[in-house]
């Protein structure tokens, strides 16, 4: 199977998410005093307590108080700062998304960053394991939806962000998860990443779930030619490469830690029904909660694996070949 | 300006109230009468502002939190000049920058974007912040409704402003007891503000929102306090200067039609029956 772009190949590192946004955010800060960060008493889990004690001048806990969060930082951004504000996802847009949808509003230079994100939140259980902050933040016009699919892209994508100017919001998970973008692999805001090519099904995964997809294309080479994109931004959506890739494949599968309803899936369904409908699976939460347990087990229990994606591309490509749609 | 001048002022900027919301046919009367001596005062005589830059970087920064009393923020820039008077007659018209509820892109010098009630001292404590982390010497100038101390948020950002000692923010709470449903000690009683502000550490300046002596002592004295944020709380009468909607919660979130328009534009012009109207 033939990469695209620069992977580590046979690595078994694990980090998280949140990891690489902690790291990237201090390296910015040293290079941008417009960089300020706010939390809602989570700096440590949101990994952001390293750079409050570097820049406690530009370092602003709020409390408990998710609202107040984002209307603080959008004060801070209408007056040219670059306000990072962390929480955890499910509260952060969960509780505060009058507030974000305001900051959109007045396009304030704010980056939402939800932490706790998905299944692999674990033990918590199902009250902080957000499975529906992407259907949040996708109908917000103005607003820039991205999520990294490892530890080193969420470095990239910090750093993207901080660039771009506009409200973004950052979508990041607890767990040690594979790492298996490098340091060498390019990141883009808004760029489908194709990173292997497929004719006959082609897997869009977002975040934790770029790992198994490439496993199972890896197990299905031979048989079955799979193609496996990243698409760590969900908005704006590279339609024209994701159309373009899903007519070559003629079939389609989605890989998604949150429901199903409103996230990538959902994303990747408008696109096609207007544009190119071909037979699709979409994996994800079916509408359901979450609970406690070990994130792998959660993973495997709720059918995000790299077993399911197989499931998917094989249903799917049946029924491509059987000449159905539906 | 004197005193009488601002007071004089006040009464234009009334009377642009009452023509701007008949003309647009809904919006907010009560809140936008009540607040014209205070917002008068402020674009007259202590924001350090330029009409002409309303981008300018050491303009003090004003925040609406209760977005629906738009037209009293709309007069008032009005006449001080950031954009012309005939404007006025466009609020909550198709394609106006005077939206029903200010958006800061839609019109320059508006900072903020509000409406939705409860989030203006969050954003003001942000714009006061970033003030502060610059050295700044401008100052940062929040209005709330009293109604939207029933919102979480509101306090929230009280307790925030009090730990951060934001010296540059002074905050006027519009203290005119009404709002959509009724009295806001009726539909969720309030109390004393000034017991609740003092209690979460705020400087407490207690007014007649229609004296323009306390106004101006006020809000000088607010800027003044250095490591505390203050907060006045302006007792405002809703409706203020057009008796048959003074005090009376109906007119919160209604228009006057032609009829009862004629009657308060009269009753403004002549300062009460006090002067002669040149419309007679």
């Amino acid at each position: 199977m033939k990469y695209l772009i620069p992977l580590h190949e046979g690595n078994d590192e694990h980090r998280s998410t949140r990891d690489g946004f902690g790291e990237a955010l201090i390296e910015l800060a040293k290079k941008d005093e417009k960089i300020v960060v706010l939390t809602a008493d989570v700096a440590e889990s949101t990994r952001v307590e390293e750079y409050a004690k570097a820049f406690s001048e530009r370092f602003f806990d709020v409390g408990v108080s998710e609202q107040n969060l984002l209307g603080v930082a959008t004060g801070l951004a209408l007056s040219g700062k670059t306000p990072f504000a962390t929480a955890y996802a499910v509260f952060s847009p969960g509780r505060n998304w009058d507030q974000l949808r305001l900051a959109c509003y007045s396009k304030a230079n704010i980056k939402i960053v939800g932490a706790h994100a998905g299944l692999t939140t674990g033990a918590d259980g199902a009250t902080h394991q957000a499975l529906e902050d992407l259907s949040l933040t996708r109908p917000i016009p103005n607003l820039a939806v991205v999520v990294p699919a490892d530890y080193e892209q969420a470095k990239k994508a910090t750093e993207a962000i901080a660039q771009h100017d506009g409200p973004v919001y950052l979508r990041l998970g607890r767990e040690n998860m594979p790492v298996v973008t490098t340091a060498e692999t390019p990141f883009k805001l808004g760029e489908a990443q194709e990173i292997v090519n497929g004719t006959d099904v082609v897997v869009f995964a977002c975040g934790i779930m770029l790992a198994p997809a490439l496993k199972a294309a890896e197990e299905l080479s031979g048989r079955l030619n799979v193609g496996v994109v990243n698409v760590h931004t969900l908005k704006p959506l590279d339609e024209k490469k994701i159309v373009e890739l899903a007519k070559q494949a003629g079939a389609v599968v989605t890989a998604e830690e949150h429901q199903v309803t409103g996230g990538l899936g959902s994303a990747i369904a408008e696109t096609l029904a207007e544009h190119c409908p071909v037979p699709m699976k979409r994996l994800g939460v079916q509408d359901q909660f979450g609970q406690s347990g070990p994130a792998q087990m959660l993973l495997e229990h709720y059918g995000l694996t790299a077993k399911a994606v197989i499931g998917a591309a094989e249903e799917v490509v049946k029924r491509k070949d059987a000449g159905q749609s539906s | 300006m004197t005193n009488k001048e601002l007071e004089l002022k006040a009464e234009e900027v009334r009377t642009s109230i009452i023509e701007m919301l008949l003309e647009a046919g809904s919006g907010h009367s009560a809140g936008s009468l009540g607040m014209a001596d205070i917002m008068t005062t402020l674009y007259f005589e202590i924001l350090n502002i330029n009409p002409k830059k309303p981008d300018w970087l050491e303009r003090d920064r004003l925040v609406l939190s209760c977005g629906h009393i738009c037209p009293v923020l709309y007069a008032a820039m009005a006449h001080r000049g950031f954009f012309p008077l005939e404007s006025l007659k466009t609020l909550r018209q198709f394609g106006s920058p005077l939206q029903g509820h200010p958006h800061n892109l839609d019109l320059p010098g508006v900072e903020t974007s509000s409406g939705p009630l409860g989030q203006g001292l969050s954003q003001a404590i942000g714009i006061a912040l970033a003030g502060r982390l610059d050295h700044a010497k401008w100052q940062v100038y929040a209005i709330l409704s009293d109604g939207e101390h029933d919102e979480g948020q509101t306090w929230e950002a009280i307790l925030y402003g009090a730990k951060e000692k934001l010296g540059n923010l002074t905050v006027i709470v519009d203290r005119n007891n009404i709002q959509i449903d009724g009295l806001t000690e009726e539909v969720l009683p309030l109390g004393s503000l000034k017991d609740k502000y003092q209690a979460f550490g705020w400087y407490v300046l207690e007014i007649d929102g229609h004296n323009f002596n306390e106004i101006l002592s006020a809000l000088r004295h607010a800027k003044a306090v250095i490591d505390q944020p203050v907060v006045i709380i302006a007792k405002t009468i809703p409706g203020k200067g057009v008796d048959f909607m003074e005090n009376n919660f109906h007119w919160h979130g209604q228009a006057p039609d032609a009829e009862q328009a004629k009657v308060a534009l009269r009753e403004l012009r002549t300062l009460r029956g006090q002067i002669l109207s040149e419309h007679d």
